[in-house]
């Protein structure tokens, strides 16, 4: 291992997921089997398809709390009104115009009215679930109809590879190129780093950050059909889960800084890495999924823990109401 | 008025000066505005489901919701101790769930005492308290990410505690008459939860408000900068909030704990949003500083009515989220945008001009030949601390004739006798010492703007007499303070009279006072014999200049923006009245000091102009000016020439001096006569003017005229 300078996040994260590969793939009985090397690419896909829309948010110093119930919601409803009989691009166009319509409000509320990004995603969070619960759709889960397209992309693999695996590549290439070559996506580093400098330079940070929520929604809205296919239907309950503190866990342990400003599509894919091979040979231990929660969100709090060290604050430097 | 005022003009007048605008401005400086959103939104909350569920009000459903009322309450109260240090706890549902489990297994599973259950269940919550204070108070990690991660660990602990043990707890014969009680029981009609939460908000209220701790709470949310500065103990502040929080959430669980007799996967969900949308829709601020125990109260009430209602009314699944998301949404927004916009709604609406016609006032043009007309001859005066000094508002010299003057500095400056070209600062007093006076032992007192009367003793000993009075019973603002002590005059009898100038403004804010122009200024008297102040006068459009009349009988004040002196009778058949006996004086009136002659010297610190006497009749033109312009661009008194008036017992005008060089006296805002010398000061100028009077008593004295001869 290299010395304290090169010892970066990143790296270290690096390094340990490594480590973990190689001893599980030495120690656990068909870990290393190509078959089981697809799940996991696959079981991390949607999960890392969530954490790049939010580390293009987290960069930008923000977080993003409501994508879970975004992405559960959303689809829930689209299939509940494909179910209920409705057409095929009304119900599409009625949904992408909610999703749009509840980034917009998250970034409204975030970039004009300056409510900390942290409740604004938080209360937007109860109240979609709560709304599309109550008024939208009559039960917890809600079945794809039979022989829709989202049925059968859940099945469709291109050379022995879920379509999902490719849906995850293909984002993240975009992303990749959206955060390192755009103009828009540079300034999200500099908005990210220094709000009021970046405004006082002229850059459309309010806009901006509209922008990113909406994004973010509709990333959670493709993950939701991703996830759907694959399940062949949208059990809501997957809000009261943890899955949404696996996407802030991916981000996070990946290295991207939480006061923003730092990281990238890189440190996701790190991130989403060592989270789907540590599921997957948790997994394969047969550890119960009680316990399981308990490990992640562990590994979340040591992981919030280092980037505390990493990017300290003090009394003389941190911002009065900055929670 | 008379019938040549337009109609319009009239109407002006009556709506400008018969409705309290002033009022709206005065109640939004009052902290307890904050509380009055939270407060409509608690009765709109309670009249719409009160009447909206048939029985909502009957006394054995309310005994039921307020045991579950007290409890949300404890929770609450911990929470918004934490947000009021600049915190946040989202772990309370956990830790609540927790120490739930922790009761309920220490009396069914371990068979031990309630008492030790009790402990179990506070240790539990203290401990997990802890944990967050350690990671956010001396770790400083984010308060809002590491709570919420300690409430997925504790949630998962939980879990599978629940899962390992519940069976356990449901096969138990442990019972006892206290855990009963304390689920079932009341005393006075009252049940154990309720009182818990009662005695608990009284504690907590009181420790916040009134004990070093709760202090240092509010400072470290306040400003975590300023307290750590000031030698707080931040870390340690917040790491006790948190210690606190776990000890609330604790004790709420183990009244479940009682009242439920058990724990189940669904003890304390979602706890975490309701306690967080209580805290916040009461009306504490994210970020800290700003909140109450009321205001958590008043929160706890909103949420738990709305939520319970919902159910009861039969809503479905997920309305409750719905709702509470909404609320949290909107009273998140409304906190921050209320927190940063206040000042300048109240800037908008803080001055309300009034109408005023000012009476014609003869000329005071040089050579118009009426008794103001104004002359070069202080232009004459020979300067004393030119450019040492700032701001000599007073000036007085004593029996030595050394001169005394206030600075804007806060210091009393001396002048040597006899030359003044050396100085020396007498005494500091802080704030912008104004009127001066000598009393019979030699003290000098001054009003001192912005802070009070005070009185400083030949060996410089500065004390303060007063910085209040009675407050009158109909003010809306804190009209016991005395914000802008003027001038004052010593009577025979010892007693001190003086004017406060406006309840509206602070003394540096003079201008708005002038462009408001609605009378606020009183005259006040202290009683050194047992140390009171009383106000005598109240309603005058900024009172300034004291002086006692040289029979000390009777007294004169001016009033500056209504251009006047009147004459206050201390002794004989009119005793406790004033009347006006110089009006509508082409100048603004200030000081007012002895002459040797037996008449009176008294300082214009502006005169009058047409325009602004105009826009005082045209209210909404001044309010606009305020709201719209720059204060550079404001209309308000002209203040760059002034001069010296005297005048008689009977008002008659004797003489007027003034500088129409505008380079030694433009403003004057006192002046002294001392053996046959004028000594004048201005509040804006740079200097002491010395003029030797023509045919002045040259051995007379103020101390002399007010003490007699020693």
């Amino acid at each position: 291992m290299g010395f304290p300078k090169d010892l970066s996040q990143e790296r270290i994260v690096a390094l340990i997921t490594v480590a973990i590969f190689a001893m599980a793939s030495v120690a656990l009985p068909g870990f290393f089997s190509p078959d089981n090397l697809v799940a996991i690419v696959r079981s991390i896909s949607v999960l890392g398809i969530l954490a790049l829309g939010m580390a293009v948010i987290i960069i930008g110093r923000g977080i993003d709390l409501s994508m879970v119930a975004i992405m559960a919601m959303s689809v829930a409803w689209y299939l509940q009104m494909l179910n209920d009989g409705m057409g095929e691009w009304r119900a599409l166009a009625l949904v992408l115009a909610g999703v749009l319509v509840i980034g917009l409000a998250n970034g409204f509320l975030v970039a004009y009215a300056e409510v900390p990004a942290i409740f604004v995603t938080l209360a937007s969070a109860s109240f979609v679930f709560g709304l599309v619960r109550s008024q939208m759709i009559g039960s917890d889960a809600v079945p794809v109809p039979a022989g829709h397209w989202l049925g059968h992309l859940g099945g469709m693999r291109l050379a022995d590879v879920p379509v999902e695996v490719y849906v995850f590549a293909a984002l993240a290439f975009a992303t990749f190129l959206f955060l390192r070559f755009t103009k828009w996506g540079r300034y999200v580093y500099y908005a990210g780093d220094n709000p009021a400098a970046a405004r006082n330079i002229g850059m459309p940070v309010r806009p901006m950050m509209v922008l990113r929520y909406v994004l973010s929604a509709l990333i959670a809205f493709v993950a939701g059909l991703l996830t759907a296919g694959s399940l062949q239907s949208m059990n809501t309950r997957v809000v009261n889960s943890t899955q949404l503190y696996d996407i802030v866990l991916v981000a996070v342990i990946g290295g991207i800084g939480l006061s923003g400003g730092k990281g990238g599509v890189r440190n996701v894919l790190i991130g989403a890495a060592l989270i789907g091979i540590l599921l997957n040979a948790m997994t394969i231990l047969d550890i119960p999924l009680l316990y399981q929660n308990l490990i992640k969100s562990a590994i979340l709090l040591i992981a919030i823990i280092v980037d505390g060290v990493l990017n300290p604050r003090d009394e003389q430097t941190a911002q009065q109401g900055d929670i | 008025m008379s019938s040549s005022v337009p109609f319009r003009e009239r109407l002006q007048a009556l709506r400008y000066n018969l409705i309290p605008d002033h009022l709206i401005g005065e109640i939004l400086t009052k902290r307890w505005t904050d509380n009055a959103i939270p407060f409509l939104a608690l009765v709109a909350v309670i009249a719409i489901f009160g009447s909206a569920i048939p029985g909502f009000f009957n006394p054995f459903s309310l005994q039921e919701s307020t045991r579950q009322l007290g409890e949300f309450t404890i929770v609450v109260i911990g929470l918004t101790v934490v947000m009021l240090g600049g915190g946040i706890d989202l772990s309370v549902g956990s830790i609540f769930a927790l120490a739930t489990f922790a009761a309920v297994g220490c009396f069914f599973i371990l068979d031990l005492p309630v008492w030790v259950a009790f402990l179990g269940a506070l240790a539990t919550g203290a401990l997990c308290g802890a944990v967050n204070g350690y990671l956010v108070g001396f770790l400083r990690l984010r308060a809002f990410l590491t709570t919420l991660v300690t409430f997925i660990i504790g949630r998962a602990v939980f879990d599978i505690l629940i899962v390992q043990y519940g069976a356990a707890v449901q096969t138990s014969f442990a019972q006892s008459d206290a855990w009963d009680f304390i689920g079932d029981g009341t005393v006075m009609g009252l049940s154990v939860p309720i009182l818990s939460a009662l005695v608990l908000a009284i504690v907590t209220h009181v420790v916040l408000t009134r004990a070093r701790i709760g202090w240092h709470i509010l400072a470290v949310g306040g400003s975590r900068r300023s307290a750590h500065n000031a030698g707080l103990k931040v870390r340690r502040t917040v790491f006790l909030t948190y210690v606190f929080s776990g000890l609330c959430s604790g004790a709420a669980g183990f009244l479940v704990a009682c009242r439920l007799s058990g724990a189940g996967p669904g003890t304390g969900a979602g706890l975490e949003i309701l306690a967080l949308t209580a805290a916040v829709v009461g009306g504490n601020a994210l970020g800290g500083g700003r909140g109450s125990v009321a205001k958590a109260l008043m929160g706890a009430v909103i949420v738990l009515v709305m939520t319970n209602g919902l159910i009861r009314l039969g809503y479905g699944t997920g309305t409750n989220q719905m709702v509470l998301g909404l609320m949290l949404a909107v009273a998140v927004t409304i906190d921050i945008r209320w927190l940063k916009n206040r000042h300048k709604v109240l800037n908008e609406v803080y001055v309300a001009p009034v109408y005023l016609r000012m009476g014609d006032a003869q000329s005071a043009e040089p050579g118009s030949g009426t008794p103001y007309a104004l002359n070069n001859r202080l232009s004459e005066a020979e300067p004393i601390g030119l450019g040492e000094l700032e701001g000599p508002e007073d000036v007085i010299l004593d029996r030595d004739d050394h001169l005394y003057c206030g600075t804007r500095h806060g210091e009393i400056v001396r002048f040597f006798a006899p030359d003044y070209k050396r100085s020396e600062v007498f005494a500091h007093v802080g704030g912008f010492p104004l009127g001066l006076a000598f009393d019979r032992a030699g003290n000098l007192l001054s009003c001192v703007g912005a802070m009070g009367l005070y009185r400083i003793a030949p060996d410089r000993t500065v004390t303060r007499l007063s910085a209040e009075t009675k407050r009158s019973l109909t003010s809306v603002q804190d009209d016991a303070r005395l914000r802008d002590p003027n001038d004052l005059d010593i009577a025979p009898d010892g007693r001190i009279y003086f004017t406060d100038s406006t309840k509206r403004y602070d003394a540096h804010e003079w201008t708005l006072d002038s462009i408001e122009n609605r009378g606020t200024g009183r005259l006040l008297v202290y009683d050194p014999a047992d140390g009171t102040t009383r106000t005598l006068l109240d309603g005058y459009r900024y009172t300034n200049g004291v002086c006692m009349a040289h029979d000390g009988k009777s007294l004169f004040f001016s009033e500056s923006w209504a251009c006047r002196i009147h004459r206050y009778w201390i002794e004989g058949p009119r005793a406790g009245t004033a009347e006006c006996v110089i009006r509508d004086m082409p100048g603004y009136t200030d000081n007012i000091n002895r002459a040797s002659d037996g008449t009176y010297w008294m300082a214009w610190l502006g005169m009058r102009t047409p325009s602004f006497d105009l826009s005082l009749r045209h209210p909404a033109m001044r309010k606009r000016m305020t709201r719209r312009l720059p204060q550079d661009d404001w209309l308000f008194p002209n203040i760059n020439t002034g001069g010296i008036v005297k005048f008689d017992e009977t008002g008659r005008i004797i003489r007027t001096f003034g500088d129409l060089s505008g380079l030694s006296h433009p403003m004057v805002t006192s002046m002294r006569e001392h053996k046959g010398e004028l000594f004048i000061g201005g509040i804006l100028n740079n200097r002491i003017g010395r003029y030797r009077i023509e045919g002045a008593d040259p051995t007379w004295t103020g101390p002399d005229s007010y003490w007699g001869r020693t």
